[in-house]
């Protein structure tokens, strides 16, 4: 069963299209990447989903009741995670979520019991009773998660849960994400970071402008990743050229030669090979994630192919 | 309801987590009827005569309540660009708790320096003549127009949502408590400048509360003291309502 669905979405800001006929399926218990660059409509997304926002057109339902007309049995089975940590800097961490327990109608005692729970499973029992504004960035991200998870919700949003934070906070919230899956909860996850995507998700959605343009599990993606081949000599660039492929790239400046590749391990042993019997003084061979701008020139340049 | 109670509870937590902050609150009104009231005192004329202590607290109460502006206004700003409103919106709330609790909250807050405020000029020899019921009509007058003024805070708060224009708000707040009869009577004042303190809500407020206590400078204008809240709440209102359904835009 699908846990969320977007059926040709749309919202409109002033004669901008910010979703332009959005169809996305998440299946209960994976988590999906939301892919995009900025102003793609993944917070838009997020928010029509969160009940934030009305669409303008389409449908979404999510754990199977509509966005619009069931918009309160939607809010009873989501957790939230913003683009901003949306808690109370002044009040403690747990004041936080005790006060957010208590206006999920947890009783008071509940609420308390469950507010230690969290801040035990995110690793701020120590900071609890601190203020949060002298919490580190990483450590109000966890924060605004642990206050998501209150109800322990089947389908959660996160919208750019690491945009704005230091390697330590981004793999602080990269565990706390991990430690979620398997606990059969449904996860959409928006960034714009292919790592992070890949880091987390079970499948990848890529949006832009508004509308779908890619849709797999990150295999099928990575599968569009680059092997890089820099030569001594730029004299070398044609033959290597010729052993890549037609499909590859010729970079004279950096005396580098790229190509797309799908079957990894299997293309770096092979070229290898061959530029050896070639006599190909090489200088670097490796296998590169592609930067999200490189899949999206793959996928635009394979449509209007 | 319940969740409104809980939004309420939360200002309690901030009072109880910055103590200073409340101190340093409620002890800038009381500065300020210092330094005007023994500072400049002896130059203030009171109109009919009287002590000018005696004229000023009352104007000062009804600053006091026009400054609460800036605290709704600030907590509803802060709470939308932080995205803690989002975050209630995406909870199964009641709708009205976030809006009622912040009205709670901050009448509360008010109704809290009034009563230090009162205390501290009952102690510089201010008080009331016409006996507790005035009294109590006249510390009504004073949360009606609190009650008021929270729902131009909240429109503010939810239009502009700006940190610059909490500084914006808090210079303006001057002039217009200025141009009012809480420090001078207007009768002192230049004709145009007149003119604008006469129609100033806080002036009938002022008015009617040092009629109703007993204090120089005073007239009955009741009927306008209670007549300017309602238009204020008549316009905002609804219009804060607005704002909080546009959000979902
Ligand atoms: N409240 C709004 N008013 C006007 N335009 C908006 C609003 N929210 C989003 N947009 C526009 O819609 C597009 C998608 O924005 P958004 O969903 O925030 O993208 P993303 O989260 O992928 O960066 C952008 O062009 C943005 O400028
Ligand atoms: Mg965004």
């Amino acid at each position: 069963m699908n846990s969320v669905q977007c059926i040709g979405l749309r919202k409109n800001y002033g004669d901008k299209a910010a979703l332009d006929g959005l169809d996305l399926e998440v299946k209960g218990g994976t988590v999906c990447g939301l892919l995009g660059p900025n102003g793609a409509g993944k917070t838009t997304a997020v928010r029509i989903l969160t009940t934030l926002t009305r669409p303008d057109g389409g449908s979404a339902s999510v754990a199977g009741f509509d966005v619009v007309k069931q918009a309160r049995q939607v809010k009873e089975r989501i957790g939230l995670v913003g683009q901003h940590a949306a808690v109370d800097e002044i009040l403690s961490g747990r004041q936080n979520l005790v006060m957010f327990g208590r206006l999920y109608h947890l009783g008071s005692k509940r609420a308390a019991t469950r507010a230690d729970e969290l801040l035990e499973q995110f690793g701020l029992q120590d900071t609890g009773r601190k203020a949060v504004k002298d919490y580190s960035g990483g450590m109000r991200r966890r924060l605004d998660l642990a206050a998501s998870l209150i109800l322990a919700p089947p389908v959660l949003f996160l919208d750019e849960p690491t945009t704005g934070l230091d390697p330590r906070g981004r793999n602080e919230v990269w565990q706390a994400v991990r430690g979620l899956v398997g606990s059969g909860a449904t996860v959409l996850l928006t960034t714009q970071y292919l790592e992070e995507a890949d880091q987390l998700a079970d499948q990848i959605c890529i949006i832009d402008h508004g509308r779908v343009i890619a849709n797999g599990t990150p295999d099928d993606l990575k599968g569009i990743d680059h092997l890089d081949v820099v030569v001594r000599s730029a004299s070398d660039l044609e033959t290597t050229r010729g052993i890549l492929g037609p499909e590859s790239e010729v970079d004279v400046d950096n005396r580098r030669v790229s190509v797309p590749v799908k079957d990894r391990l299997a293309t770096l042993t092979q070229v290898a090979r061959a530029l050896e019997d070639a006599g190909i003084a090489v200088e670097d061979i490796g296998l590169r994630r592609p930067t999200l701008d490189e899949v999206f020139l793959e996928l635009t340049g394979g449509a209007s192919k | 309801m319940t969740d409104a109670w809980i939004l309420v509870g939360r200002e309690l937590r901030h009072w109880a987590r910055q103590p200073f902050q409340l101190i340093v609150n409620l002890i800038f009104p009381i500065m300020l009827v210092l330094m005007f009231g023994y500072l400049f005192g002896g130059s203030m004329i009171v109109p009919g005569g009287g002590d000018y202590k005696e004229f000023l607290l009352p104007g000062m109460f009804a600053m006091t309540m026009a400054f609460g502006v800036e605290a709704t206004f600030t907590a509803i700003s802060t709470d939308a660009n932080k995205g803690v409103t989002d975050r209630f919106r995406s909870m199964p709330m009641a709708r009205s708790a976030v809006v009622l609790g912040r009205a709670g909250a901050d009448m509360l807050d008010s109704a809290a320096n009034l009563v230090v405020l009162m205390a501290c000029g009952l102690l510089m020899g201010w008080s009331w003549h016409n006996g507790p019921v005035k009294a109590a009509a006249a510390v009504g007058l004073l949360l009606l127009l609190r009650f008021s003024l929270l729902w131009l805070g909240i429109y503010l708060g939810l239009l502009l949502r700006s940190p610059e224009s909490v500084m914006a708000l808090q210079i303006l707040i001057w002039p217009i408590s200025f141009l009012s009869n809480v420090f001078v009577s207007p009768g002192n004042m230049p004709t145009v400048l007149a003119k604008i303190a006469e129609w100033n809500p806080l002036t009938a407020t002022v008015d009617s509360i040092r009629w109703l206590f007993g204090n120089p400078g005073g007239q009955d204008s009741i009927w306008l003291a209670i007549a300017w809240p309602l238009v204020i709440i008549v316009i905002f209102f609804p219009l804060s309502v607005r704002r909080y359904q546009r959000m979902s835009r």
